[in-house]
């Protein structure tokens, strides 16, 4: 499959407007090539390729809409399509919540595209999980691992005049190391949008340490700890957090943003004022596409600002129901951190708990936004500065909003899907249980 | 793993199509076996050992209200070819949307690459299980009512319907959603099968909210439906399906009432705000079948997959806690003696059920828990070798034809109790317990121990009878303690399915959907904790 340039996408996107007679049209063509490799047991599992294309048409006659898609790109096929979004607009109920299109729009550059991720061959990738089974079977561990890359384009047009086009790429890599007598585990990842910035031999070593130093975990007592939350453990916990910010919602009374009385937490401080969160599509760690699904412009967003509430997401409807401009939601998320590296943090530590990661993470109460879930892949005991020995993993049930109000210390940042996280302290954080897993 | 009631799945990422276009019949199987034999002849030619040729159109419509208003309609169609092969020993697999001489071609040609690529790293080479040639066969999902033929306007009428009567019972807010899926997949492999199956889902579901804003406090209560491999038919609401429950709870059996469940959820959801917060400690659990549904699920189905037990999805689901060792053994008490649970490909009504799997073995029912003791687990041709087993079980399934088929849970479900027994004689058998119905919050941990249960609605039991509703319940449990504290199980007038419709699994992530009936069952001494918080 083709992936088009930016004038071809224009081309394909103008002929598909031209074909219009709705009152309002919008139309959007993506396609990606994405290649896989998985494997386990210390030798490959599975491998794929996948390519899709399509192109959507969205047409408005008043407020009713209709959608219809094709992967077929001749002209006889776009029209055929465009004719079917507006039979089937005539036949839909009237949405109250339609809004018009956007008109221009201006966007800034961002460098989500590198070559050298979308040349990648098969070859490559057996290499890669090559070089990371062949460290763990010399180490007696065994290797499961996952890397999928992807290259792909969106682009968007309307009839009143916008268009919108990015190319990106990336690699996600991802690896479990499991010791041979089955009680330790580690596990570590890699996410780039260039290819030639991924460390897989770095991340398998870091997780075959883990799986040696977590073997014959110890069990200690569950209750309130202080906690190194590596930024893989802390980075889901904060995008649920993120879940609640937005400004309906909260204006409805039904989340954690909303306040007592009506209204909602704008401006409030909520957590400890060295919490600074912040979105940018343009940071070069993490560079995202700059405009959302609607075609709006994304620019650096503070969310947190000193721990206050600095904006909440407002849909473009819900903005104008309010009386306010619409604020797009993140499409990244990056949270100020420090100099200290994680052996500053647990030198620092008299007596606490290092968490490499968290998993199966579920809202428990939205109200709270209490969350449950449990350590994984590498926990291990801290004393006067020093981690002293291997623990069994925890049930956690506690809220982030709690988390980031008992704020010790922040580490440095790391990249994490798509994210810039730091390493954190935080004081009494709550496990339930102890689990048996490995 | 399942999926939040509302997000628009990932799967349904097939091209948008009108409703009409669902309706249609698509390609005719005589086309799809031409289509299908060059891919096979391909991948031979090249030099594989195997191939298989999965010809799939995925029809998927989703309808999304909010109050009086419908959100989204979404009307999806999905067409393509996926082509799998063994060259060199190892697995190779590509698929297009060019369902072309050519297209099909090119795929072959890139999943012989693959597999030859990765095949220089190889250490376990392929070992596939004898399966049946079939010849030419079909399946279709016995079906009432095709819900692609029912008008649209019918589903938002009936949608906005049940959002209006819980309006009308005081909800604030209330979200309701229809999602309804038609896999028309063709299957065919070296080994002489040609299997063309026509599989259909649907699920009715609707979240509902009341907010005392005053007091800044909300409650949702989810609604009691269960997904279901059935027509539209499952939404006449027939009164013989419906069960009375504890508390004036209305339960559903293969037929449900959208409309009276949310005047019951608004009325539900009122009472949450007075609820009792429970006190923590421990309690007899009466455990009502589409909450136990997902127990089951969780602490059951996953943990019996062979994938995870050998290793395969260390690096994301996990593994598992019940080891080739302890099924070696022919002793390990999974559950207390009451506990038999089965895995059935077959089951009428359920989501799992199909004729053929996704590699072309006839479906069927097995054991792999009886009388307490660990007897089987869940596994594919590629698998069954490492368990001493020369037959697939028959329960390999990809979400699409743009996905490779793996091993995916079939429906485990635990068997009713042998002896007449209803849930008003369990309750009134508890001193000291909880009734929990409907799904709620689920997290359990990589290897199936430690797990964590909430629910829809919660009823305490004191002295045999319902003493009122609960508020923040969830009970937190170790698999095998559990299990074999099941003391009774209600007979089989009780027994229902609960459903995932979104399960996820592997890297790409794939969804998958499947059953787990059971009827209401009673479990002693378990740990309850109170998620109440100030903040």
């Amino acid at each position: 499959m083709a992936i088009y340039s930016k004038e071809e996408a224009r081309n394909i996107l103008e002929k598909a407007l031209s074909f219009s007679t709705a009152d309002s049209c919008e139309v959007s063509l993506n396609g990606s090539n994405s290649g896989n490799i998985r494997y386990a047991r210390n030798t490959v599992s599975t491998a794929g390729y996948r390519s899709n294309q399509s192109l959507a048409i969205s047409a408005a006659f008043g407020k009713k809409v209709g959608t219809a898609t094709t992967n077929e790109l001749n002209d006889e096929a776009i029209q055929r399509t465009v004719k079917r979004a507006e039979e089937l607009a005539q036949l839909s109920p009237e949405n109250p919540e339609f809004m018009e299109p956007l008109g221009p729009q201006e966007y800034i550059e961002t460098p989500t595209y590198v070559e050298a991720t979308a040349n990648i061959t098969p070859e490559q990738r057996a290499e890669i999980a090559a070089n990371s089974i062949g460290p763990a079977s010399e180490k007696d561990v065994t290797a499961a691992g996952f890397l999928n890359d992807s290259d792909g384009f969106t682009a968007m047009m309307n009839s009143n005049g916008l268009f919108a086009y990015n190319r990106s790429t990336s690699a996600d890599f991802t690896v479990t190391m499991r010791s041979n007598d089955g009680t330790g585990s580690g596990w570590a990842s890699s996410d780039v949008n260039d290819i030639s910035k991924l460390n897989a031999s770095d991340a398998s070593m870091r997780a075959i340490d883990k799986a040696l130093m977590s073997r014959k975990a110890r069990a200690i007592e569950p209750g309130k700890y202080t906690v190194i939350l590596e930024p893989a453990a802390s980075e889901q916990l904060l995008g649920n957090m993120f879940g609640s910010f937005n400004a309906r919602t909260a204006d409805e009374g039904r989340s954690f943003m909303s306040k007592e009385g009506g209204g909602n937490k704008l401006g409030e401080k909520i957590v400890d004022e060295r919490v600074n969160i912040w979105s940018d599509p343009q940071h070069p760690e993490v560079p995202t596409r700059a405009w959302d699904g609607n075609g709006q412009s994304l620019k650096k967003m503070n969310w947190l600002e000193n721990g206050v509430v600095k904006n909440l997401y407002y849909s473009r409807y819900w903005a104008e129901q309010q009386g306010v401009d619409p604020v797009p939601g993140p499409s990244n998320g990056i949270m100020d951190g420090g100099d200290a590296s994680l052996e500053d943090l647990i030198k620092d530590t008299r007596r606490g708990v290092l968490v490499t990661r968290l998993w199966y993470i579920r809202s428990v109460d939205p109200q709270t936004l209490l969350y449950t879930g449990l350590t994984r892949d590498g926990t291990f005991y801290i004393e006067n500065g020093k981690i002293m020995y291997p623990v069994k993993n925890f049930r956690f049930n506690e809220s982030p909003i709690i988390m980031l109000n008992n704020l010790e210390a922040l580490g440095q940042q790391v990249r994490i899907n798509g994210s810039l996280i730091p390493y954190m302290k935080v004081r009494d954080f709550t496990f339930t249980s102890l689990s048996d897993a490995v | 793993m399942g999926m939040g009631a509302m997000m628009v799945p990932a799967f349904a990422s097939g091209r948008q199509v009108t409703a009409e276009v669902l309706m249609e019949p698509g390609m005719d199987a005589a086309s799809k076996k031409v289509l299908a034999d060059i891919a096979l002849n391909t991948a031979k030619s090249l030099g594989a050992s195997y191939a298989d040729a999965r010809i799939g159109r995925y029809l998927n419509q989703y309808v999304f209200t909010r109050e009086d208003r419908v959100q989204n309609i979404v009307n999806t169609e999905s067409f393509g070819v996926g082509v799998r092969v063994i060259a060199n020993g190892t697995w190779g697999f590509a698929s297009t949307d060019d369902v072309t001489e050519e297209g099909i071609r090119k795929a072959t040609n890139q999943a012989v690459a693959i597999a030859k690529a990765n095949g220089k790293i190889q250490k376990e080479p392929v070992q596939l299980a004898p399966v049946e040639s079939h010849g030419e066969v079909s399946w279709k999902t016995p079906l009432k009512k095709n819900s692609m033929e029912v008008p649209v306007s019918e589903k938002v009428d009936l949608l906005l319907s049940a959002n209006a009567s819980a309006l009308e019972n005081g909800a604030s807010f209330v979200n309701s959603a229809l999602f309804m899926v038609n896999e028309q997949k063709y299957f065919a492999s070296t080994e002489g099968s040609y299997i063309d199956q026509d599989v259909h889902r649907i699920w009715p579901t609707f979240g509902v909210t009341v907010v005392d804003r005053d007091a800044g406090k909300f409650k949702s209560r989810d609604s009691l439906s269960a997904p279901m491999g059935m027509g539209f038919e499952y939404m006449d609401g027939t009164e013989s399906e419906k069960l009375e429950g504890p508390a004036g709870i209305k339960l559903y059996r293969h037929s449900y009432d959208i409309v009276e469940d949310a005047a019951a959820a608004a009325i539900q959801a009122k009472e949450m705000l007075s609820a009792k917060s429970v006190d923590a400690g421990k309690y007899s659990l009466v455990l009502e079948p589409n909450h136990l549904g997902l127990t089951i699920h969780e602490s059951v189905g996953h943990p019996l997959e062979l994938d995870r037990v050998l290793g395969y999805e260390a690096n994301y689901a996990g593994t598992s806690f019940a080891t080739l060792d302890k099924w070696k053994s022919g002793d390990f008490k999974y559950g207390s003696d009451l506990v038999n649970l089965v895995a059935d490909k077959t089951q009428p009504y359920s989501l799992g059920a199909v004729g053929y799997d996704d590699e072309g073995v006839k479906t069927k029912k097995w054991d792999l828990v009886r009388n307490g003791v660990l007897v089987n687990y869940q596994a594919i041709r590629d698998q069954v070798n490492m368990i001493d087993q020369n037959e697939s079980h028959g329960c390999c399934y990809a979400q699409s034809w743009n996905d490779v088929q793996f091993q995916r849970m079939p429906n485990v479900s635990l068997e009713p109790g042998k002896e007449p027994y209803s849930i008003d004689e369990m309750i009134s058998d508890v001193e000291k317990g909880i009734y929990i119905a409907g799904r709620g919050s689920y997290s359990i941990d990589q290897q199936r121990y430690n797990f964590q249960f909430g629910g829809t609605v919660f009823y305490e039991i004191k002295d045999g009878k319902i003493a009122g509703m609960l508020n923040d319940v969830a009970y937190q449990s170790n698999t095998q303690e559990f299990w074999n504290s099941c003391t009774k199980i209600c007979d089989e007038s009780d027994y229902r399915m609960f459903g995932s419709f979104f399960d996820g699994k592997g890297q790409p992530p794939q969804v998958s959907a499947v059953s787990h009936g059971c009827s209401t069952t009673r479990f002693d001494n378990v740990n309850v904790i109170n998620t109440g918080r100030n903040i």
